[in-house]
């Protein structure tokens, strides 16, 4: 399991637009790079990234080898209620990964 | 003999051997692909990415969209092109009016000098965009090192 970290405000007020942060720790090894030994990296990347808010989505990314090594995303969401935002990666070698955030009323 | 003359010619068919790695036409395959053939227009996007970046292995970039995200005006994909990485895609973001906002931030890698160019396709089907020339001093590591 690789090291996720996902920054949501502390406190929401609804109908607010927030800023939800997500940082995974992951190589994005991208395919194209010779290892010590000359023989070429396989690939090793996140492809998707999804965020659901109490089961609706609310954003999702593709991501490419051209995403920087512990690929950081930020995108906006409109609280419309607390409850949890379920953040799931997927990736190359069956990375499948699901963290959750409480998203809080102030 | 080595003379400087065939040590020029050498020279040049070195850069005739360099991969054939972010090729014009897979470029435009893939913001192709990307808008679903709709004309590319200039506006309404906004990438925010330094001019000149020492370090290509991470630059921070971060594109905003002019746009209301209702349900019947809204975003729904941004994605980011390089001309001249092995692959032209960089990143293709999903928005919709749960968003509320279109702005979207990641890190992404550069092999070398060359434009960036920012795409939005809104829920009409328009596409619009906004292109970036970035200078980098030191690249994304691509060939060993």
């Amino acid at each position: 399991m690789a090291r996720a970290l996902i920054r949501t405000p502390t406190f929401a007020r609804p109908g607010e637009v927030v800023e939800i942060r997500v940082l995974l720790q992951h190589p994005m090894e991208t395919g194209f790079r010779p290892g010590a030994d000359g023989q070429v990296l396989p690939r090793d990347i996140v492809t998707r990234v999804e965020a659901h808010f109490e089961g609706e989505r609310v954003f999702a990314a593709d991501l490419f080898p051209a995403i920087a090594a512990n690929p950081y995303i930020a995108f906006p969401m409109r609280v419309t209620g607390a409850g949890n935002l379920v953040i799931s990666f997927q990736g190359d070698n069956g990375l499948m990964q699901r963290e959750t955030a409480a998203i809080r009323l102030a | 003999m080595t003379t400087r003359r065939t040590l020029l010619t050498a020279g040049s068919f070195m850069l005739l051997l360099r991969p054939a790695w972010g090729t014009p036409e897979s470029l435009r395959a893939a913001i192709d692909a990307f808008t679903g053939g709709a004309p590319v227009r200039n506006g309404r996007v906004t990438l925010t990415i330094d001019p000149l970046v020492e370090n290509g292995n991470a630059v921070p970039v971060s594109v905003s969209v002019q746009s209301p995200m209702t349900p019947a005006d809204h975003v729904q994909r941004i994605a980011l092109f390089t001309p001249q990485n092995p692959l032209p895609e960089v990143a293709v973001f999903h928005l919709s009016p749960a968003s509320g906002r279109a702005l979207v931030s990641t890190r992404m890698r550069m092999a070398t000098t060359q434009p960036v160019i920012a795409l939005a396709v809104m829920s009409d089907g328009s596409a619009w965009q906004h292109n970036v020339n970035v200078v980098v001093t030191l690249a994304a590591c691509l060939e060993g090192g």
